[in-house]
């Protein structure tokens, strides 16, 4: 009871402040093209490596400072914002349909079907993550729908084991064995009583993905495997910043903490939810 | 009943295995792109790249290379890297220890800083010092790997730089080593200045590994710690006089460590598997790193190689802790 207390306490701010920056970056990100201070692919190189704004030697309208090819940072990271959001809700809303339904079925039905599913996870489970991305993204080709396909191949498996525990639990209630009594299919059972019993896990792990597809993306555009090397990505800053740390700290400094700040608010934001959504808690 | 329950994980761990071969077989088999193009000069002609191709085995079918490349593996034969020209095989063990050390150092560290984090909590539980660890060690489990080594490289290697963030060793050193095991060769040669210089290097990468897992141990084992805290037992120990530490070092810690046990195995494949890209962040010369440079050429007989000794040390680490368990849990034991 006590935890419960805490727990509900600790939702106000979390989730404010989460679902702040999150809807602070989104905003950026979809309104670029009139926020961004300058073009994120102009070369300058009278500009190269300007630093941030309260250091000596900036020059107007370059806030954050430029890269070693005299390009704006923050119109990059604004822009960038656009495939990081993009990548974390389409890849992590397809890991979340294919990963819950099986898990869903695995949990539900038991059996042989479980079996299967079970043994497909289990041999996921043994792939290096980030090396199983790497290699699907240079067979898909690169491209956004290349990492939006890997990381959802990937990380369904997360959905999966997940809901599949609780769909178990949720088959061996009273209710389940009362809606059968009253004459429900079972695939009604699972879609009408099971499903919505299981929800509040999905939404969780649904915004804790967002934050995992927006790193995978950005370990994928850091190794120059995401998409064309034209447009701005986080991780590709990150990677541009990695070479010219000792000349330039600020190209890795603003990415790094604009990732984690993105990071954290997505899984906090999962956390608050979940504790909003959950009726024990609550 | 033990011998049993070995015997059946085996089995899974080979139909695993098999799982492993044919998806990563399947999915190199469809990339478009043809790796032999890409080895030879502009100028050649269509005999030469028949003949290449058939030098690999690439002009029969994908059910026949599967079994061809299958056969060769149960003998040992992982084939011949296309990029490096060498045996396959020989490039992985030949980088294999690098990557081991760094994930037992890593493993290491975490155990330490974690277990450190749990006792400390649950000793001084209900107090800011048990909110503070819980504080630090959600951050700590957020934040991925990935980014612990940026934010590792710009504090350790850029703003105070006492570490080394590319490399495995100094390029300078003259190394005597006869094996790739570095750290523990230098070790017992005694030669404690190369055992800094390649601590140096692999300390960075071994923490940003090491900060999720060390989260996740802090979070379980303190958990447990508190829930055996309040047995009758411990409480007698209390009694007979024994401080708060003691109780939890002598009574507590191993009746509350085997949850977090189970865990930890889990977690060390994970911990594995983000080898590859920290690797890649800090330049150290292992698998995870050559991997990577294996799918940007191309290279179908070494990037087949790699990700199956990747899975062969992910289920021997699973059967390992399944035993450990097994042999571990009273339950189990006399089951």
């Amino acid at each position: 009871m006590d935890e419960a207390r805490i727990a509900r306490r600790g939702v106000g701010p979390r989730l404010w402040l989460a679902g702040g920056w999150l809807l602070l970056a989104l905003l950026a990100a979809i309104f670029a093209p009139l926020i961004a201070p300058q073009d994120p692919l102009a070369q300058d190189l009278m500009l190269e490596r300007l630093p941030p704004f309260w250091l000596d030697g900036t020059e107007p309208g370059y806030w954050l400072g430029t890269d070693s090819l005299g390009r704006d940072l923050l119109s990059r990271l604004i822009f960038g914002g656009r495939i990081a959001f993009i990548v974390a809700f389409a890849a992590a809303l397809a890991a979340c349909l294919v990963g819950s339904a099986l898990g869903l079925i695995a949990g539900y039905f038991g059996g042989w079907a479980d079996r299967i599913i079970s043994r497909v996870v289990d041999i996921w489970m043994a792939f290096p993550p980030v090396l199983f991305a790497i290699l699907l993204v240079a067979v898909l080709g690169t491209g956004l729908s290349s990492v939006i396909i890997a990381i959802a191949v990937i990380d369904w498996t997360r959905f999966c084991r997940v809901i599949r525990a609780e769909a178990m639990g949720q088959s061996r209630m009273d209710y389940v064995e009362n809606a059968r009594i009253a004459g429900y299919g079972r695939i009604g059972i699972m879609l009408r009583e099971v499903l919505p019993n299981v929800v509040p896990s999905i939404v969780a792990l649904l915004s804790l993905e967002m934050g995992i597809a927006v790193i995978v993306e950005a370990i994928l555009s850091f190794v120059n495997l995401s998409i064309s090397t034209d447009d701005p990505t986080w991780g590709g800053i990150i990677a541009e910043g990695r070479l010219s740390i000792h000349q330039a700290w600020w190209v890795l400094v603003f990415p790094l903490i604009t990732l984690i700040l993105t990071v954290l608010s997505f899984s906090q934001f999962g956390e608050a939810l979940k504790a909003r959504f959950d009726p024990v808690l609550r | 009943m033990l011998l049993q329950r070995f015997l059946i994980r085996l089995l899974t761990m080979a139909i695993t295995l098999f799982g492993v071969a044919v998806v990563v077989f399947v999915v190199i088999r469809v990339a478009p792109g043809d790796p032999i193009a890409m080895m030879l000069p502009p100028g050649a002609t269509d005999a030469d790249i028949a003949r290449l191709r058939a030098l690999y085995g690439l002009d029969k079918t994908i059910v026949q290379q599967f079994f061809i490349w299958l056969s060769g593996v149960v003998r040992g034969d992982f084939g011949t890297s296309i990029s490096l020209r060498q045996d396959v095989l020989g490039l992985v063990f030949n980088r294999l220890p690098a990557t081991l050390e760094l994930a037992t150092v890593a493993l290491v560290m975490a155990v330490a800083i974690g277990g450190t984090a749990a006792i400390l909590g649950a000793r001084e539980r209900g107090t800011a010092v048990e909110a503070g660890i819980d504080i630090a060690s959600g951050t700590a489990l957020s934040i991925p790997d990935f980014l612990w080594g940026l934010v590792l490289i710009l504090l350790f290697g850029v703003l105070i730089p006492v570490f080394d963030i590319s490399g495995r060793v100094s390029p300078q050193l003259d190394l005597p080593f006869i094996t790739q095991f570095y750290l523990v060769e230098s070790m017992l040669r005694l030669r404690f200045d190369l055992t800094w210089d390649l601590l140096k290097h692999m300390l960075m990468p071994a923490v940003a590994l090491a900060l999720p897992l060390a989260a996740i141990i802090a979070q379980l084992l303190k958990q447990s710690l508190k829930e055996v805290l309040d047995l009758d037992y411990v409480v007698l120990a209390r009694v007979k006089g024994f401080s708060e530490t003691q109780v939890i070092l002598r009574e507590a810690l191993k009746n509350a460590a085997l949850p977090t046990l189970t865990l930890v195995g889990v977690q060390f494949t994970f911990l594995i598997g983000g080898t590859v890209i920290v690797e890649r962040l800090f330049s150290y010369e292992g698998l995870g790193n050559m991997a990577i440079d294996a799918v940007i050429n191309r290279d179908l007989p070494l990037i087949q190689g790699i990700v199956l000794v990747f899975a062969l040390l992910f289920v021997l680490i699973n059967l390992a802790v399944d035993m450990m368990y097994a042999l571990l849990n009273p339950r189990l034991r006399h089951g």
